[in-house]
């Protein structure tokens, strides 16, 4: 075991892939000799070489379409989105070819390709640096979508979804790459070498996609998260005293049903968390599952905490951001509606 | 027997990184005043040479030689240079304060005042700039309210964009300067579509679109090349090659291709090259372009050779990728110091006088920060307001937009 950081982690889940197998390639902008701008692939060019860890010129679309054809050949490229607000000349890509490619072949072809990308706000990045784009994935048949909210998961998840024989939208959640981080932006950061997650172990695992984990048990309501607002909903739940049973999903698609069923059941309240604007986000499939599995079993009306519907604000960014307050308010009106 | 042996796969490598000594010897820079200046209305293929090639008006000697020479009077150098040292002062100063905590984020221009200050003077009032987050000359130039930028910078109470945008990312219908966005290239294409709307309209008015050399890897590029080709559109198409993509070399971008600039060659675009840390020159190629597109010709495809000094950002630290002193070996030299050298060989400046302009240009820069300090910072002081976020997202706000500003409480 070693002490990890999100990024360390991201890391030795390509370094022990790429030894593992000759057919892992990692590309992406300033992914070669630099490691990239978050730093995660540093070090795996001087290991892999060049032909196998490099620089792409600045084309999203040109990066996943080349990912593609390389995956049509028999490799498994690996490859960063710089900020997941930059993927959106890929989508095409993505969508209509990545996606379908299995289906429309009739498995002649497959696309077994990752897209690592940071993802979500709290860095003060602006509407351009800060953006959670999962639904528009988790809206698209054919793609796997897993947003992991700590270093081992990270790096269990990333190896099992490098050798999973189908696209993967990896989302990083920027925000946790150098600690936990429950919203309390006022507060000193603290470190994964102090979270019990932090602690990576430092050769091949993996954690099965589509698996949620329960971070708290509890009793008297549901939060289903991922990702960052995972400990957002944990420091909610200590602070308001709340006895809530917080989900990380983990993987958003395919999606652990059984834990969410069982455990709305148990408790008959839910509150579903995300960054990403409310509107058609992939909270809005979570609360119709909840509906249409739980539907006896609520004791009030499912309720949503997500960022507003609106581009990521610069300035107000703590006042967009769906942190532990908000949470907690939410916490409150399911127990007392 | 096969006659093939395996492939391999050609990755390009920058000549130097940390460690090893700065060269720049695969530069190929011309004489200055070498380059010939051909009419506007040239058949693009009579000027294939000017797309590898690189257009400089300024000798070593400070002097102003050649075709391209002989545009600017000594009132027009001295506000160039007074703009170029603006900027720089107010680079210096903003980045200060983003180290100080008042702000998130800067980019400065160190290395490259030049071609955005320079090109400023070619457009007039109505022309429209869709500018990267390094071109603020076009602001500065056009005698924008520095304050205002500052208040942009530090998303205070005084913020046009009321606190919503990334610093840097400016906006003004009024300078002819296009709202930036934080997505590379899409604005290249949309300057393109700007200059249509111009022709379609029978107007005069002309539009520059603006790119990094990184950033012409993106399809809207080629894009914009097309759209602007095909309707030969009355813009001005700027390649600003700082040899630098964050810690990506200009290789990786232009592969095979000599220049950037001969991308425009394959497409019927008059393309030129020109030294982009030449005041003269820069101003000399864009007027050229700026005639072009205002005569009805054409698109113009202009790659300004100049080098990123500093980081790509705040958040960036080149010493990881490239050697510390790669900027001093850059054989095109200092924009600013050669335009003072050529305004005091015209007798026109002097040392004492630069040296009095540099404190004074300082010292207005610091009362401009001094002023939109007044209105906050971004942790400090006035702030724009919560409901700020809600405003603006529509021309009218819907129901539901409103009633998640008074769930926030606004
Ligand atoms: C679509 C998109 N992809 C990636 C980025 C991240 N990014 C920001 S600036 C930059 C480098 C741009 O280099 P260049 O075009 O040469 O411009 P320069 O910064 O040198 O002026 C990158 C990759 C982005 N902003 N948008
Ligand atoms: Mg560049």
């Amino acid at each position: 075991m070693a002490r990890m950081t999100m990024i360390e982690a991201v890391r030795s889940a390509m370094d022990v892939s790429m030894a593992r197998d000759e057919n892992v390639v990692v590309f992406g902008e300033d992914v070669g000799y630099f490691g990239g701008v978050f730093r995660c692939t540093q070090g795996l060019q001087a290991k892999y070489g060049k032909t196998r860890c490099f620089d792409a010129p600045i084309s999203e679309s040109g990066i996943v379409g080349t990912a593609i054809g390389m995956a049509a050949y028999g490799l498994k490229p690996c490859v960063e989105i710089q900020f997941a607000d930059y993927m959106y000349p890929a989508y095409d890509q993505i969508t209509q070819e990545a996606a379908r490619i299995r289906y429309r072949s009739n498995g002649d072809f497959t696309c077994p390709i990752v897209l690592r990308m940071p993802t979500g706000g709290g860095i003060f990045g602006g509407q351009t640096h800060s953006q959670s784009p999962e639904a528009l994935f988790t809206h698209v048949c054919g793609l796997k979508v897993i947003v992991p909210s700590n270093p081992y998961d990270a790096k269990g998840l990333l190896i099992s979804a490098i050798e999973d024989p189908d696209p993967v939208m990896f989302l990083e959640p920027k925000r946790l790459y150098n600690g936990p981080f429950d919203g309390h932006h006022e507060r000193p950061v603290t470190a994964w070498s102090k979270h019990e997650l932090g602690d990576v172990p430092e050769g091949h695992y993996t954690i099965p996609i589509g698996k949620a984990e329960i971070r708290r048990k509890g009793s008297a309501v549901t939060v289903v998260a991922y990702g960052t607002m995972v400990h957002v909903a944990l420091a909610a739940a200590e602070e308001t005293g709340i006895d809530a049973e917080v989900i990380d999903l983990r993987s958003l698609l395919p999606l652990d049903l059984d834990t969410i069923v069982q455990s709305v059941t148990k408790t008959g309240r839910c509150v579903v968390v995300h960054e990403a604007t409310l509107t058609s986000g992939f909270g809005a499939e979570l609360v119709s599952l909840v509906q249409e599995h739980c539907f006896y079993h609520l004791e009030a009306p499912v309720v949503r905490v997500t960022g507003w519907d609106t581009p990521y604000p610069h300035a107000q960014e703590w006042d967009y951001f769906p942190g532990p307050a908000r949470v907690g308010r939410a916490l409150t009106e399911v127990m007392e509606a | 027997m096969d006659e093939f042996s395996r492939l391999s796969l050609h990755v390009p490598e920058p000549a130097v990184r940390p460690g090893g000594q700065p060269d720049f010897s695969n530069v190929k820079i011309p004489k200055a005043g070498s380059v010939p200046r051909p009419e506007v209305d040239v058949a693009p293929e009579e000027i294939r040479d000017l797309a590898f090639s690189i257009i400089r008006v300024l000798n070593r000697d400070g002097e102003a030689v050649g075709p391209w020479a002989g545009l600017l009077s000594d009132a027009e150098l001295l506000s160039g240079l007074r703009h170029m040292m603006m900027l720089r002062a107010f680079d210096a100063r903003m980045l200060m304060a983003q180290r100080q905590g008042k702000t998130s984020f800067y980019m400065q221009h160190l290395g490259e005042e030049a071609v955005s200050c320079a090109f400023r003077r070619a457009l007039r009032k109505g022309d429209m700039n869709f500018p990267t987050y390094r071109q603020a000359g076009l602001l500065i130039a056009d005698d924008y309210p520095m304050v205002e930028m500052m208040n942009q910078i530090f998303s205070n109470e005084s913020d046009p964009c009321h606190g919503r945008q990334l610093p840097v990312m400016y906006t003004s219908k009024e300078h002819g300067f296009f709202t930036i966005s934080g997505n590379l290239a899409t604005q290249y294409v949309q300057a393109v579509g700007w200059a249509m709307a111009s022709a379609i309209k029978n107007d005069t008015r002309i539009a520059a679109g603006w790119i990094g050399d990184g950033s012409t890897a993106e399809s809207d590029f080629h894009s914009a090349l097309v759209f602007a080709s095909t309707y030969r559109a009355p813009v001005i198409l700027n390649i600003v090659n700082n040899q630098w993509a964050i810690s990506t070399f200009q290789g990786i971008a232009r592969g095979g291709s000599g220049t950037f600039a001969a991308r425009g060659l394959g497409f019927g675009i008059p393309a030129l090259r020109v030294d982009g840390n030449d005041y003269l020159a820069v101003y000399a190629v864009a007027r050229w372009a700026a005639e072009r597109a205002r005569r009805n010709l054409g698109p113009t495809l202009i790659e300004y050779v100049t080098y990123r000094v500093g980081a790509h950002s705040t958040s960036d630290d080149p010493s990881a990728y490239r050697p510390k002193t790669e900027s001093e070996a850059w054989p095109l030299g200092d924009p600013v110091l050669r335009l003072k050298k050529h305004l005091i060989v015209r007798g026109a400046w002097s040392e004492e006088r630069h040296a009095q302009a540099e404190a004074e240009i300082m010292d207005e820069v610091i009362q401009a920060q001094k002023q939109a300090e007044s209105h906050g910072t971004l942790h400090a002081g006035g702030k724009p307001s919560v409901r700020d976020i809600f405003e603006g997202v529509y021309a009218e706000m819907p129901p539901h937009i409103r009633r998640q500003r008074q769930k926030a409480g606004y």
